[in-house]
C-alpha cells in the first residue's frame, strides 16, 4: 500500500540556496484555450528568486489562467513551465502535489474552507503535509496570523469575518508551511483603499521577511506601483511587456500607458458616445486629467 | 433532424456523465489506498449522510409498511389468505421497497447536499485551493462521503426494513384483526436471511450510486448560483434513474446466483 506523495512531510529542494536573481520559473510558449477561445497565445516569462513580478492586463486576458498553469491546476495545451528546473506540464497530478508545497495562493475571493475554523484554515497545509505536534501547529497559526494582523480570530469562522480579514487569513494560510513561491490571484479586488494597502504592505513585508518568490496578478495601478520589483503586462494571450514599475509607468508603449493611466481607447469611446461626441469626452477627459487638484483646506 | 437532436444531446450527456461517474470511481479507489482523511472528517460525513436521514428513511419505512399491509389485506380477503399480508408486507419491504425507497429518499437529502456543498466549493474556488494546499479533493471530499454512503446507506435500509415490517404489523394485527399467531409464524417462513443480505448489497450499490454521481456533478457544476441549482438537480434525477435501472440488473443477478429466490 503507497501512501499518495501528498502525504508525505514536505520536502521541497531548498530555495535558499538558489542565488537571488537566478531564474526560478520559467515559462516558455505557453498556449491554452477555454471553452474554444484561445487564451495563452503563446506566453513567455521568467521570474527571478526574491522578486515580486506583477502581472497586469485586462480583466478577462487570462492572468488568473496563467497563475493557475503555474500551480498546475490546468493543464497547456502547449508550451512549458519549469520550476526550480522541473518541468510541471509533463508532470502527473499525483507529482505535481510535491510542487504545489512550494508554493502559498491567495486566491480573488480568499477561498477559505466555509466549514472550517480560521485555525483549521490556517493549520490545513501543516495538518496534511507534517508531522507536527498539536501544539506546534498551534504556535505556528498563532504566528502567521500574527504576521497579517489577525490575533486571536483562530476560533472564528470565515462567515464572521470582513472581506478584508478573509483575505489576510487567506493570506495567513499561504504562508503556514513556509512556502518559496507566493502567488496573488487580484489580492485587493473587492476591498476598500485602506484595506487595499494593508494588503500591499503585508505583500511586501512578506517578501522581505520570508524572501519568497511573489507574482501578483492585478488591474489595481497603486498595489502595482507599491509591491512590484518588475511588471509585466498580458495584452491579447501574450507578455507585450515587461519592465520596472518606473518603467512601466512612463511607458511610451500605448497599450501599456492606457492600462496604467486607466484611459479608454478612442474605439471604446466611440461606442460610448458616438462618432463625434467621443472625440470631444476625450478632450474633456484630457482636461480633467490635467486639472490639478484643490488645494488642501 | 430537429427532433433528433436533443435525443443526441440527451444520449452523448449520458455517455459523459457515466464515463466521468465510473473514472471518479476509479479515482476514488486509488484513494482509498493511500492515506485516509482526517477522522473528523469522516466522523463528520458519516453524521451527516447516516444521522441526519434517519428520520427521513424511518418515516418513508413506517408508512410504506402501512400502506402496503392495507392494500395487501384489501386483496387477500378475498382469498381468505390475511395472514399472509404479514409475509407479503416483510418480504416486499426487505427484497425491494426497502432498500429502493430508501435509496430515492437519500437521493433527494444526501446526493442534492453533496452536489451542493461541493459545487458550492467548486465555483468559489474552494476545490482550487484544496489542490493548491496540495491535498486531492478525491480524498478529502468524494473518498468519505463515498465511504459513508455506501457503509450506512444499508443500514438506514435495514431501519427502514424493520419499521416498515413493524408498521405492517401494526396495522395487520391491530387495526385489522389479523392474528398475531399465524402473522408471525408466515412472516419468519418466508423471510430468509439471503433477502436480507440482497437487499443490503443493494443499498450500498445504491449508496455508491449517490454518492459518486452527486459528487462528479458538484466537481463539475458551471460557474454561479444557477449552475450550482442545476447540476444539483441532475445529481438526483440520475441518480433515481441509476438506482432504479440498476435495480433491475441487481436483481437479475442475484436471481441468477439464487435460482430459487424468485419464488
Amino acid at each position: 500500500m503507497n501512501p499518495a506523495p501528498e502525504s508525505q512531510e514536505a520536502a521541497p529542494a531548498a530555495p535558499r540556496e538558489i542565488p537571488k536573481g537566478a531564474p526560478v520559473l520559467e515559462i516558455r510558449e505557453l498556449r491554452k484555450s477555454l471553452g474554444g477561445k484561445e487564451v495563452l497565445k503563446g506566453v513567455n516569462l521568467t521570474v527571478r528568486q526574491g522578486e515580486a513580478l506583477v502581472v497586469i492586463g485586462g480583466s478577462g486576458c487570462g492572468k488568473s489562467v496563467l497563475l493557475k498553469h503555474i500551480l498546475g491546476l490546468f493543464k497547456p495545451d502547449s508550451g512549458s513551465i519549469h520550476i526550480e528546473g522541473e518541468d510541471i506540464t509533463q508532470m502527473h497530478e499525483r507529482d505535481l502535489f510535491g510542487i504545489r508545497q512550494r508554493f502559498g495562493m491567495l486566491f480573488q475571493g480568499a477561498a477559505l474552507f466555509d466549514s472550517m475554523t480560521v485555525a483549521d484554515n490556517v493549520s490545513f497545509a501543516l495538518d496534511e503535509h507534517s508531522k507536527k505536534s498539536p501544539a506546534e501547529k498551534l504556535e505556528i497559526v498563532r504566528k502567521k496570523l500574527a504576521i497579517v494582523g489577525l490575533p486571536g480570530v483562530e476560533n472564528k469562522y470565515p462567515a464572521e469575518l470582513s472581506g478584508g480579514m478573509k483575505k489576510r487569513v487567506a493570506l495567513a494560510r499561504a504562508i503556514a508551511a513556509d512556502p518559496h513561491f507566493l502567488l496573488y490571484d487580484e489580492p485587493t479586488t473587492g476591498l476598500d483603499p485602506i484595506m487595499s494597502d494593508v494588503i500591499n504592505e503585508l505583500i511586501v513585508k512578506l517578501k522581505t521577511s520570508l524572501r519568497v518568490t511573489s507574482i501578483i496578478v492585478t488591474h489595481d495601478m497603486a498595489s502595482a506601483r507599491k509591491v512590484a520589483d518588475r511588471m509585466a503586462m498580458l495584452d491579447e494571450g501574450v507578455i507585450i511587456y515587461h519592465d520596472t514599475p518606473e518603467n512601466t509607468f512612463a511607458s511610451d508603449n500605448d497599450i501599456v500607458r492606457r492600462f496604467v493611466e486607466g484611459k479608454a481607447s478612442m474605439e471604446q469611446m466611440k461606442e460610448i458616445w458616438g462618432e463625434s461626441a467621443g472625440k470631444a469626452q476625450e478632450s474633456e477627459n484630457t482636461r480633467r486629467r490635467r486639472r490639478p487638484p484643490p488645494p488642501a483646506q | 433532424m430537429t427532433g433528433a437532436l436533443p435525443g443526441v444531446a440527451a444520449i452523448t450527456s449520458i455517455l459523459r456523465t457515466a464515463g466521468g461517474v465510473f473514472t471518479l470511481l476509479m479515482e476514488t479507489v486509488r484513494a482509498a489506498l493511500g492515506k485516509w482523511p482526517r477522522r473528523r472528517v469522516l466522523v463528520e460525513q458519516f453524521y451527516l449522510i447516516g444521522f441526519r436521514s434517519t428520520p427521513v428513511v424511518l418515516t418513508t419505512g413506517l408508512f410504506t409498511g402501512m400502506v402496503l399491509a392495507v392494500q395487501s389485506f384489501n386483496q387477500f380477503r378475498r382469498v381468505n389468505i390475511v395472514s399472509m399480508v404479514g409475509a407479503v408486507v416483510s418480504v416486499s419491504m426487505v427484497k425491494e421497497l426497502g432498500p429502493v425507497l430508501t435509496g430515492l429518499m437519500l437521493a433527494g437529502r444526501v446526493g442534492a447536499s453533496i452536489t451542493a456543498e461541493i459545487g458550492t466549493m467548486s465555483v468559489t474556488e474552494q476545490v482550487d485551493a484544496l489542490r493548491a494546499l496540495a491535498t486531492s479533493p478525491i480524498r478529502w471530499l468524494v473518498l468519505p462521503r463515498v465511504a459513508a454512503a455506501v457503509l450506512l446507506t444499508p443500514i438506514l435500509t435495514l431501519m427502514a426494513d424493520v419499521v416498515g415490517i413493524a408498521g405492517g404489523t401494526l396495522i395487520c394485527v391491530g387495526f385489522l384483526k389479523v392474528e398475531w399467531h399465524f402473522h408471525y409464524i408466515n412472516m419468519l417462513d418466508w423471510l430468509k436471511v439471503w433477502d436480507v443480505g440482497v437487499g443490503c448489497a443493494k443499498s450500498s450499490v445504491f449508496g455508491l450510486l449517490i454518492a459518486l454521481t452527486a459528487a462528479y456533478k458538484g466537481l463539475n457544476t458551471e460557474p454561479g448560483a444557477a449552475g450550482v441549482g442545476k447540476a444539483a438537480t441532475e445529481a438526483v434525477v440520475t441518480s433515481c434513474i441509476l438506482i432504479l435501472t440498476s435495480d433491475f440488473f441487481l436483481t437479475v443477478m442475484f436471481a441468477a446466483m439464487k435460482p430459487d429466490w424468485i419464488r
